[in-house]
């Protein structure tokens, strides 16, 4: 019998089975994040040439831990436990098989230890992209398998859950936007589990020697079917997360409902074809296939990103707005919450990853120009914007939203968690951009040296390249600064946070659940159907949201000025008569 | 017999509202993991894979 409670301060229910799984793939998450950031340091306190702190062997083991552990394993348990929130609790009904999803859950854990551990002992440094001919020790292939397969399993429940919802008719009418934009991220995420398990399979077969050969130039077409579309799982995800933030914070309805469900299936169909940019400079592929993938299809999704990067905000200014902050173009932004980590975590995750990783993304993603920047180290500097400070930031701003709600405890230290936020943000925000700088000038990624010390065939970047590698430095350690904000605020919460349950012990906030007298058995009311907005029965609110276009206005002329300027560079680089 | 007497009972029920196709579409999350799973399989790993199986081999 399903068992539910409501949480009194937000009016969320929760099945007991879902709440636990939430938890423990939330708290798993976080620990996996910690062991991140922690390589992370290492990683950009080699790259400021000053202190060049780790030994080369070291360095790329700890690159590779970093990259996984950060792109992987930290998103991926966060969003699983984002897949039964939206499926659970949004729809209001039971999850479906829960002992299949800490099947999953145990699963997902022993990979992710087993591949830590073979990057640990030091013959697995092969980077997060394992290209073949490197060989990584046989469980390091094991363990993200072991993890794809238990992701797949969270999945599949998530979908189940779809299932009972609808059967049970929990909700009235179509899932809510905030679901629809989950169930987009399961779609891509079984995309990008299907296309590890075509590569990733043969390849632990290859490394423990059932297979002769793996193809390099195959490796890397499939396995970016993988890689690139682990991190648009994100994405979908994380633009998911901003929808249920403004509607929880200003009680914001989507301007218009039918526009961002396009948004989403554009992503469902568009997004994850940009897995091509990452092969654009790779002999054996056509120019049809390049530029169809990057540069037709792939603006397509970049468009979807562009209508959330505006109904997100435009949803704000229009509830922000009929409150009565009127005033000019920005009252309803001058006045929002910006001391309440939730909404601030939330709008510069919103910034910094359709400023920052959205354009750095169109020009990567424009085969001309991205020659000028392929394999530097422009290239972690975009996909830092758009996962560790758009992803990242934006389920950092919902755990600050779910200590109280799905945990049960106070926030500890809360103006630490104000401040988090910003000093996060700031420092990965001068991390990206004086990567991105460094990588224009040609620095490249994954590189130990600089100096290109005792290389036959030597090479001096300018000056200007140093400089701008130490200030990312010094931005990459405030980042960590920032995480470690993070992981103090949401780890005391835990332990030490006043307990607004009083069953919500120590072990309740890793997934025991509370007391059997918070649940009941009676089924939670139907969801209603929300009625439609004025502005959706004549399809736009465009003009309802002044400030909003106005923002967006700037953002297209950031990006059109940015654009050409690659292109200057590129004809400057490259003269053709 | 009158006129009340012919009027059966599913006449009394509203019409259901004709569903939109596209809301059909997104309201099925099969249909969508079906397209979801099927372009980028097509467009990006039949097609690369293609293009790389069909290199000639160097002598």
């Amino acid at each position: 019998m399903a068992q539910f409670r409501v949480c009194p301060d937000s009016g969320f229910y929760f099945d007991k089975n879902a709440e636990s799984l939430m938890k423990a793939n939330a708290v798993a998450g976080a620990v996996f994040l910690l062991i991140a950031g922690l390589l992370g340091l290492g990683v950009i306190l080699t790259r400021w040439q000053e202190v060049h702190l780790l030994p080369a062997d070291v360095f790329y083991q700890v690159l590779t831990g970093h990259g996984i552990n950060a792109l992987i394993f930290w998103i991926i348990f966060f969003e699983i436990a984002i897949l039964y929130f939206a499926s659970s609790t949004l729809l209001r009904t039971r999850l479906a098989a829960p002992r299949w999803a800490w099947l999953g859950f145990a699963l997902m854990i022993i990979g992710a230890l087993m591949n830590n551990i073979a990057v640990l002992q030091g013959n697995s440094s092969v980077m997060m992209t394992s290209y073949a001919p490197m060989q990584a020790a046989p469980h390091f292939y094991l363990g993200l398998i072991l993890f794809a397969v238990g992701a797949l399993i969270g999945c599949m429940v998530f979908f189940g859950t779809l299932v009972i919802a609808k059967e049970d008719r929990t909700y009235e009418g179509s899932v809510p936007l905030v679901t629809f934009g989950a169930i987009t991220a399961a779609i891509i995420a079984v995309f990008t589990i299907a296309s590890g398990a075509i590569i990733l399979i043969p390849t632990f077969l290859w490394s423990i020697g059932y297979v002769g050969h793996i193809d390099a130039a195959m490796y890397r077409v499939i396995w970016w079917g993988m890689g690139h579309s682990s991190q648009q799982i994100n994405v979908a995800a994380h633009v998911s997360v901003w929808y249920l933030l403004v509607g929880v914070l200003f009680g914001a309805r989507p301007m218009s409902e039918k526009v961002s469900r396009m948004a989403f299936l554009l992503y469902i169909l568009f997004l994850q074809l940009a897995c091509a940019h990452h092969v654009l400079v790779d002999p054996g592929l056509s120019a049809e296939f390049k530029v169809f993938n990057t540069s037709y299809a792939m603006y397509l999704a970049v468009l979807a990103s562009m209508i959330h990067g505006l109904t997100v905000p435009g949803s704000m200014e229009v509830a922000q707005r009929q409150k009565g902050l009127t005033k000019g173009m920005f009252e309803w932004l001058r006045k929002a919450p910006w001391g309440n980590p939730v909404f601030s975590g939330f709008f510069l995750s919103l910034v910094i990853f359709g400023f920052l990783g959205g354009i750095t993304g169109v020009v990567m993603g424009t085969e001309q120009i991205n020659l000028i920047i392929h394999n530097t180290i422009y290239v972690p500097a975009h996909f830092h914007a758009t996962v560790a400070v758009g992803t990242t930031l934006a389920f950092m701003a919902l755990t600050y939203l779910l200590i109280p709600v799905l945990f049960r405890r106070q926030t500890f230290l809360p103006w630490m968690a104000k401040w988090q936020p910003y000093v996060f943000s700031a420092g990965m925000t001068l991390m990206i951009l004086f990567m991105l700088g460094a990588g224009t000038l040609g620095v490249s990624r994954r590189h130990w040296d600089m100096d290109f010390t005792g290389a036959m065939l030597a090479f001096e970047y300018p000056g200007t390249a140093y400089t701008m590698m130490a200030v990312a430095g010094i931005g990459g350690v405030l980042g960590v600064l920032g995480g470690v904000m993070y992981l103090v605020v949401t780890v005391g919460s835990l332990l030490f946070g006043k307990k607004l349950d009083e069953s919500a012990g120590l072990l309740q906030g890793f997934g025991v659940p509370l007391a059997p007298s918070s649940y009941t058995v009676e089924q939670p009311e139907r969801l209603p159907m929300a009625p439609k907005l004025a502005v959706e029965e004549h399809g736009s609110a465009g003009f309802e949201a002044p400030g909003t276009f106005v923002l967006a206005m700037f953002l297209l002329v950031c990006f059109v000025v940015y654009y050409f300027i690659n292109w200057d560079y590129l004809a400057s680089v490259w003269p053709l008569s | 017999m009158s006129q009340e007497e012919t009027v059966t009972p599913q006449d009394d029920l509203p019409r259901p509202e004709r569903v939109p196709f596209f809301q059909r579409l997104l309201d099925n999350p099969f249909l969508l993991l079906f397209l979801g799973v099927v372009m980028p399989t097509v467009f990006y790993i039949m097609w690369g894979i293609m293009e790389i199986a069909t290199l000639p081999v160097a002598p």
